[in-house]
């Protein structure tokens, strides 16, 4: 089981769900590594549904563990992408030809339905229309106020910028529309004085 | 700062204005034009905005909720359509009857509980009947602003098409026109499909049809925040009662013709309102003591607090029973 | 009304001063001699003749300093300033209600020349006389809002009202204390708040946007914030936090007077009429401790409020570690003898300082 109960925290602090149908005019799912285990759980519930979707899957760690289970759900497309990045030219498209009515289901790790989010809000879904459900690592997009880079993958706190070489704070306080928790400066009060990382969560 | 701060005022500011023309359009449908008293400029607006015309009623005071038609752009008029009804509480029957060129009321700054979200690439507006007035006013700024838009208007018959030929002339490729008397009917279902990403859906009408729009667009995918709609709930009727305002220490008794607001206003109690129709909150009173059955008929209050009965609307909600103590 | 405009900087050497006027009219925020959150609001319509309650936009000694100062930091970070695409015509509101409540407020001042659409702005101590066209952004050298918040005091975060929530979509941020717009852009009223602690469970968020919501034209409204900042910094932006953060630990019994201030925003709210978004100005003000403590019962009752403030609220306010030094200072100037409830200095009823 790839599932993580998020502590309570702030009110900007994203809090993620379970996918359920929905009624749409058409389905566009989006996950990435054991994001896939919550698509199998889906078309459990309602197997057309997933039929009439379109995937973009990003196997990262897992390899080809979930391809083919995904595979054999037949949906209408499944494409599989070594990327976020990669698969933002096809998504971006798909999103620019899509109509009202297009139900989104984002799964897998925070920086992938975040940044998923984020694109989907700038062409005009409404977040009405999006549903997340968190599986797998619980690494966080953390950006880096003072010099606006984003590091990825962060799993400590503090953590060093991967841009800037600051000491960094990780806060809950979370942007949509950057898809990023926020990282601020841990020894801008007493320089020099950082605290050993400790792990999320722990 | 002061440690007593001066409480904000009851409704909105209020603007003294002169009726400019009075233009009947059909059999139901009159537009009353205002200007300025004073000749000054009016406020601009956003399109969808209403304002609330006061009326001297024979010493009775009325206060009714119109949307503002009017182009927002233009300062110099402000222009409501007013539908007669017949059967209702007398406030419209009182407009067309009574209301003359010449003559001064007074109408609130304008207030936006329907106004268009400015992020949408596209919207479409839904009218029936009388609710194409603030319609008439968002159409005017898409057109000015730029921004695309289209009109699906159902009317009764072409007599009763209030503006339909105005605006089928002036925006031949944007208006479709129904007509109960001939069977058209919006194609809904039709009209939702396709619809491009960050489109917006507006309806204002009956009751029935913006309940028709909410459900056919859910069943379709939309999510509630690309579908608006306004709904001015007029007071309905009722059996009177009496109420207790507990800081005032006065008895109110509501008549059958009027609401609880308006009779707290009656007897000289300020109560807060806006929209004067169960739909902005405003008006919300906590309920001290109750013995009896709340008639709620607000859109403001959720179910648990209509269950609970600690809180009433009064613009539009009602009461039976033997004792009810209100925290005004 | 002339008024003789400070050369001063909020940074580096720091040589802001009060003079005695802007101390006297300084908006000292606490009624009573403790501080907890709360909703208080009040009608923004004028306030006594000289205080800072007065005007729509109130402008002191300190307008063309800050100007400048706002300036150096838009050139190091434009991100300062920003809008999100459909909050244009907010930004034409803006200007329209800054440009007209200045040349009404101020008339030795600002003048505003309006024929039609084509619209004259004088702006005497900056030493502007613009002609552009009402609504087109072209004739500006930049959007409306960037435009008319470069010549006003304070902050201003623009707020879409939509589905009875309010989102902040665009603002002008260089005098906060110690947030984000470029990370805030976007979010909703509750989010953007989720930071302060204990507000939240107590309702505060909730009754305010509920108030916000339904804030009308022509009727704007008004209430004061407080935090504490070490020097007369109005740029203590997260993004600078490495660079102004340490300056909280050069507080030292002998400086502490001149180092350490009281920072007031005064918050005023307005409803926008084309746009129907929220106007929300914060507007800074500062006051060095040895200054505040010359009136008898700041000093008093500001010693009380700080002693006595949740160890939350103090840490949220960035003062924790500080405190006990500002307390050594501040009791020097509390003699115990009671205060009148009210904000305002009462130097004629309020004794001195009693050693």
């Amino acid at each position: 089981m790839s599932r993580f109960h998020f502590p309570e925290s702030i009110r900007s602090r994203p809090v993620y769900g379970t996918l359920e149908p929905r009624p749409g005019k058409a389905h566009l799912m989006i996950a990435d590594a054991e994001g896939a285990e919550a698509l199998l759980d889906l078309a459990s519930a309602d197997a057309g549904l997933v039929r009439h979707a379109h995937i973009i899957y990003i196997p990262k760690g897992t390899g080809e563990t979930y391809v083919e289970r995904l595979r054999a759900l037949d949906p209408e497309q499944l494409h599989v992408s070594p990327s976020f990045d990669a698969s933002l030219p096809r998504l971006r498209r798909v999103l620019a030809e899509a109509h009202m009515g297009l139900q989104l289901y984002l799964t897998g790790t925070e920086g992938l339905m975040g940044r998923a989010q984020s694109e989907a809000m700038q062409a005009g879904i409404p977040q009405g229309a999006i549903q997340t459900e968190h599986r797998g690592s619980v690494a966080r997009r953390m950006q880096c106020v003072h010099c606006k880079g984003i590091t990825e993958d962060v799993m400590t706190d503090p953590f060093v910028c991967s841009h800037c070489g600051l000491n960094l704070f990780v806060r809950d306080h979370y942007s949509r529309r950057l898809a990023a928790f926020q990282g601020v400066c841990v020894d801008a009060e007493d320089p020099g004085n950082v605290p050993d990382p400790v792990e999320l969560y722990s | 700062m002061t440690a007593a701060p001066r409480k904000t005022k009851a409704g909105a500011e209020k603007i003294d204005v002169t009726v400019s023309a009075v233009v009947p359009l059909n059999d139901l449908v009159t537009r009353f034009e205002f200007r300025r008293t004073d000749g000054g400029a009016f406020p601009p607006f956003s399109a969808g905005s209403h304002t609330v015309v006061e009326m001297n009623d024979g010493g009775r005071t009325r206060l009714n909720p119109y949307s503002l038609m009017s182009d927002p752009a233009d300062t110099s008029t402000y222009a409501i359509s007013v539908r007669r009804d017949d059967e209702g509480r007398g406030g419209s029957l009182y407009m067309h009857n009574n209301v003359r060129p010449g003559d001064r009321l007074t109408l609130s700054y304008p207030v936006n509980l329907f106004p268009i979200d400015l992020r949408g690439h596209k919207h479409v507006f839904l009218a029936g009947g009388i609710g194409i007035t603030p319609f008439m006013a968002m159409i005017a700024h898409l057109e000015r602003m730029g921004g695309a838009w289209e009109l699906h208007y159902a009317c009764r018959s072409k007599a009763l098409a209030t503006y339909a030929d105005d605006l089928t002339r002036a925006h031949p490729s944007r208006v479709h026109v129904y007509y109960d008397d001939q069977d058209q009917r919006i194609a809904l279902e039709d009209l939702l499909d396709g619809q491009p990403l960050g489109t917006h859906v507006y309806v204002c009408g009956p009751g029935g049809m913006i309940e028709w729009v909410h459900r056919t667009a859910a069943a379709h995918g939309w999510p509630e925040e690309n579908v608006h709609s306004e709904e001015f709930l007029a007071p309905q009727p009722g059996k009177p009662f009496e109420v207790y305002l507990c800081k005032s220490d006065i008895t109110v008794h509501v008549g059958e013709n009027e609401s609880l607001l308006e009779a707290i206003e009656r007897c000289g109690v300020d109560a807060p309102f806006l929209c004067r129709g169960g739909a902005c909150g405003q008006c919300e009173t906590d309920v001290l003591e109750a013995d009896g059955t709340f008639e709620h008929r607000d859109h403001w209050l959720d179910e648990d607090e209509h269950a609970g009965g600690r809180k009433i609307m009064p613009c539009v909600s009602r009461f039976t029973g033997k004792k009810l103590v209100l925290d005004r | 009304m002339t008024i003789q405009f400070n050369e001063e900087t909020f940074r580096d050497d720091y040589s802001f001063r009060n003079s005695d006027r802007a101390i006297r009219r300084f908006p000292f925020p606490f009624h009573e001699d403790s501080y907890m959150y709360s909703v208080n609001m009040e009608q923004h319509q004028g306030g006594p003749a000289g205080s800072v309650y007065e005007m729509r936009f109130d402008v002191d000694e300190h307008y063309v300093a800050e100007m400048q100062d706002r300036a150096i930091v838009l050139a190091e970070d434009p991100l300062r300033c920003q809008s999100l695409p459909h909050m244009t015509l907010a930004g034409w509101d803006t200007l329209e209600l800054i440009m007209v409540s200045k040349s009404e407020d101020y008339p030795d001042l600002f003048e505003l020349h309006r024929d039609g659409d084509r619209w004259r702005w004088i702006n005497k101590p900056l030493g502007i006389d613009h002609t552009f066209t009402f609504l087109d952004e072209t004739t500006l050298p930049c959007g409306p809002l960037e435009y008319i918040t470069r010549q006003a005091q304070g902050d201003f975060a623009v707020l879409d009202q939509r589905g009875d929530m309010l989102y902040m979509d665009a603002g002008m941020v260089t005098t906060q204390a110690d947030w984000s717009l470029d990370f805030d852009i976007g979010m909703d009223f509750f989010e953007w708040h989720a930071p302060v602690p204990l507000a939240h469970e107590m309702g505060i968020f909730k009754r305010a946007l509920k108030f916000l919501l339904n804030i009308r034209q022509g009727s704007p409204a008004r209430r004061l914030n407080w935090t504490m900042t070490v020097n007369p910094r109005l740029d203590t932006s997260p993004e600078n936090y490495h660079n102004w953060g340490v300056q909280k630990s050069t507080l030292t019994p002998e400086n502490i007077g001149a180092k350490q201030h009281l920072r007031v925003e005064l918050q005023t709210f307005y409803r926008l009429p084309r746009s129907n978004a929220l106007l929300f100005p914060i507007r800074c003000y500062l006051i060095a401790f040895q200054d505040l403590v010359t009136i008898p019962k700041w000093g008093r009752r500001l010693h009380r409020v700080i002693r006595d403030l949740p160890e939350e609220l103090a840490d949220y306010k960035g003062f924790i570690a500080n405190r006990p030094l500002m307390l050594e200072y501040l009791s020097r100037h509390d003699d115990g003898l009671p205060t009148s409830p009210g904000v305002w200095p009462d130097l004629e009823t309020e004794p001195p300082l009693q050693t």
